[in-house]
């Protein structure tokens, strides 16, 4: 049966966040040959659209207002219902992010609709759109279907595999214009905490550092070690509350979830909380002194030995390997 | 100010979970009061003390979270609700709880709602949001801090994402609690004494005026499983310069990550 589905667009710090690119590939699987429509929501976002399209929408709309320069839930819930007003979309997705997040649950009232929040894979099974989703912090998983109303789910970053780009394809970009108005809660201003750069729930690679790490200055091997990879330096709960790091550093079951392709764990003991945020990393490699660490139980590789001696050898040993390919 | 505390009874995650007939085995299982509802409890009590008038702690649920309400009461909410639809409806979902709780909101007056930003077993965060778009009340989602003036004027500092959003609103309002809002405290022993004569009122879906189909849930959970499990790892031998050798030979031509 083939659906019109919607997906809506993220842009940070300039850029689409690659989420916005997985969540057009969950929604050409709901559509089953129908159209996906992405939503580009902000105050000067137009120039973003034709991204959209290589990567597999087949249409966007683009809703631009001053009033949408930041983030609220008043102000995109009355862009993203005057298109999905106008476009009467069978499914919706967004990316599980802050944004996403906040915006789903209020959308979803909105339409009367269910949500699956947080999927993680999204399939097509005897006649169902059948969602994949953690639950209990990441210790087990259900599959879900809808069962009334619009199809309307939000993606997990980095979980779903984005379409292979392609500048040969092309679609129509039209701008519809709507009143954004009555903003009941206002951004009075952004506190930059995290780093600029790779975002830690998107990035390929991680290398989080525990209370194993000493002191702030201790995350300094783990930086390069990050940076010789292209990845992000997370942060056990047990760094941060030490000080050694920011709490938007954490991963966990109160901090960050992440999915990386390559999770380096580095003087972590592995707590439960710990493995809640990152247990479903592809491949996880443990850097611990302490061969009973729980973290070797998780871990795909392991090394016994002091991080500080470990790090920085596998720095220069990646070095050798880029400069080698 | 008339404060209403969402809470959630979750299974405590650090029990080991399995799976019976193709649920998730509650058996002997530890329950909690879910963490993110213990920030909220602790941010209703602190504002109450300071600006006076009463925190209602209310739960959908089934008996057995009669418990963790009394905590609430302990840790020192005044009355605590529990609306018990498990005889009424045999499918639930996020739509269903938020109903229920924005029904029975609706006529109370609430100023200020409080909820966790996410529950730690069903993890969709979908509840907070919902209640207060259900009530007609802006919300903001994932606050670590909170600021009332006398004129009903609010300021919030959100965490999105490890950044921080100074966010004005106003009351009625509703808020999700992040890590780092407060330190929830633990209930003292007068505190337990005086909730055993705390009101407690067990509500069901008909004191509601509410139907089954007006709850209906919809969406269906049709398989729950656990994760493969993961290997036991391998744990490198040798000198440690090798070990790093070998791990990053497996790292690109065994594992292909890098
Ligand atoms: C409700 C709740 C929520 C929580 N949420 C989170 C969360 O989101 N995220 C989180 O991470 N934790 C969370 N925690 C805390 C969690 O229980 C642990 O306390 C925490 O993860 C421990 O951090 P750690 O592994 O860095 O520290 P530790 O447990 O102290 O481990 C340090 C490790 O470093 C090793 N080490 C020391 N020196 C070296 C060295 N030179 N070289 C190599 N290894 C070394 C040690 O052998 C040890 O294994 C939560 C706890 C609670 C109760
Ligand atoms: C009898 C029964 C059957 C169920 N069947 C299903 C099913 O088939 N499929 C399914 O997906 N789920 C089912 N559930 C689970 C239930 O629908 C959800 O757990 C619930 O809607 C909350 O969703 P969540 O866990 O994602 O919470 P979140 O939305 O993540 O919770 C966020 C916050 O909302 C508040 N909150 C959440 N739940 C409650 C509550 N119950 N009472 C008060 N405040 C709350 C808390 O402040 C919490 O911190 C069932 C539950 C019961 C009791």
């Amino acid at each position: 049966m083939a659906r019109k589905v919607l997906t809506l667009a993220e842009v940070r710090d300039g850029s689409l966040r690659n989420v916005s690119f997985e969540a057009i590939a969950a929604a050409k699987t709901i559509a089953e040959g129908g159209e996906v429509v992405s939503v580009l929501v902000g105050d000067q976002v137009q120039a973003h659209a034709n991204e959209l399209i290589f990567r597999g929408a087949d249409r966007v709309v683009v809703v631009e207002h001053p009033n949408l320069k930041f983030y609220t839930s008043d102000g995109y819930s009355q862009a993203l219902k005057a298109v999905i007003d106008k476009e009467q979309p069978e499914g919706i997705v967004f990316g599980h992010t802050a944004l996403g997040k906040d915006l789903s649950p209020k959308l979803a009232i909105k339409l009367d609709a269910g949500l699956v929040s947080d999927v993680i894979a999204v399939e097509e099974a005897g006649g169902n759109i059948v969602f994949t989703r953690p639950i209990y912090s990441g210790k087990a998983f259900e599959k879900k279907i809808v069962t009334n109303g619009i199809i309307f789910a939000t993606v997990r970053p980095n979980n779903i595999a984005p379409l292979e780009r392609d500048e040969s394809r092309s679609g129509s970009v039209e701008a519809l214009a709507v009143e954004i108005k009555d903003l009941r809660a206002i951004v009075k201003e952004v506190v930059r905490k995290t780093a600029e750069g790779v975002d830690l729930t998107e990035a390929k690679v991680i290398v989080a550092g525990g209370r194993g790490v000493k002191s702030a200055e201790g995350f300094k091997p783990l930086q390069e070690l990050a940076e010789v990879l292209g990845g992000a330096v997370g942060a056990s709960r047990g760094a941060c509350d030490a000080g050694y790091c920011d709490y938007s550093l954490q991963i966990g079951q109160t901090g960050k979830v992440v999915t990386p392709d390559l999770y380096i764990a580095c003087g972590i003991s592995g707590a439960i909380q710990h493995l809640a945020g990152m247990s479903n990393s592809k491949v996880i490699v443990a850097i611990n002194k302490d061969p009973e660490a729980n973290i070797f139980k998780v871990a795909d590789y392991g090394i016994v030995g002091d991080l500080f001696e470990v790090v920085p050898l596998l720095t220069e040993e990646f070095k050798k390997l880029k400069v080698h390919s | 100010m008339n404060i209403f505390v969402l809470m959630k009874r979750t299974f405590d995650t650090e029990e080991k979970i399995s799976i019976v007939n193709g649920k998730i085995n509650e058996e002997g299982a530890e329950f909690i009061i879910n963490p993110y509802d213990e920030y909220a409890i602790e941010e209703a009590i602190q504002v109450r003390d300071k600006h006076g008038g009463e925190v209602t702690v209310v739960t959908v649920g089934s008996e057995e979270a009669e418990k963790e309400l009394r905590t609430a009461l302990a840790m020192g909410c005044d009355k605590a609700v529990l609306i018990n639809i498990d005889d009424d409806v045999e499918e639930q979902d996020q739509y269903t709880t938020a109903k229920v709780l924005a029904e029975y909101l609706k006529d109370k007056n609430p100023d200020l709602i409080l909820a966790g930003n996410v529950a730690i077993d069903g993890g969709s965060g979908q509840v907070g949001p919902r209640v207060a778009e259900l009530l007609g009340i802006p919300y903001v989602t994932t606050i670590t801090k909170l600021d009332i003036a006398d004129g009903g004027n609010v300021t919030v500092v959100r965490d999105v994402e490890g950044d921080e959003e100074i966010i004005e609103t106003s009351l009625p309002l509703l808020v999700t609690a992040q890590q780092g809002l407060n330190e929830p405290r633990y209930p003292s022993l007068p505190g337990i004494m005086k909730a055993k004569k705390k009101p407690l009122d067990e509500l069901e879906l008909d004191d509601l005026d509410l139907d089954e189909e007006d709850v209906e849930a919809k969406t269906k959970t049709i398989e729950v499983f656990l994760p493969p499990k993961r290997e036991a790892g391998k744990i490198l031998q040798g000198e440690i310069t090798d070990q790093v050798k070998e791990l990053v030979q497996l790292l690109r031509s065994e594992a292909k990550v890098v």
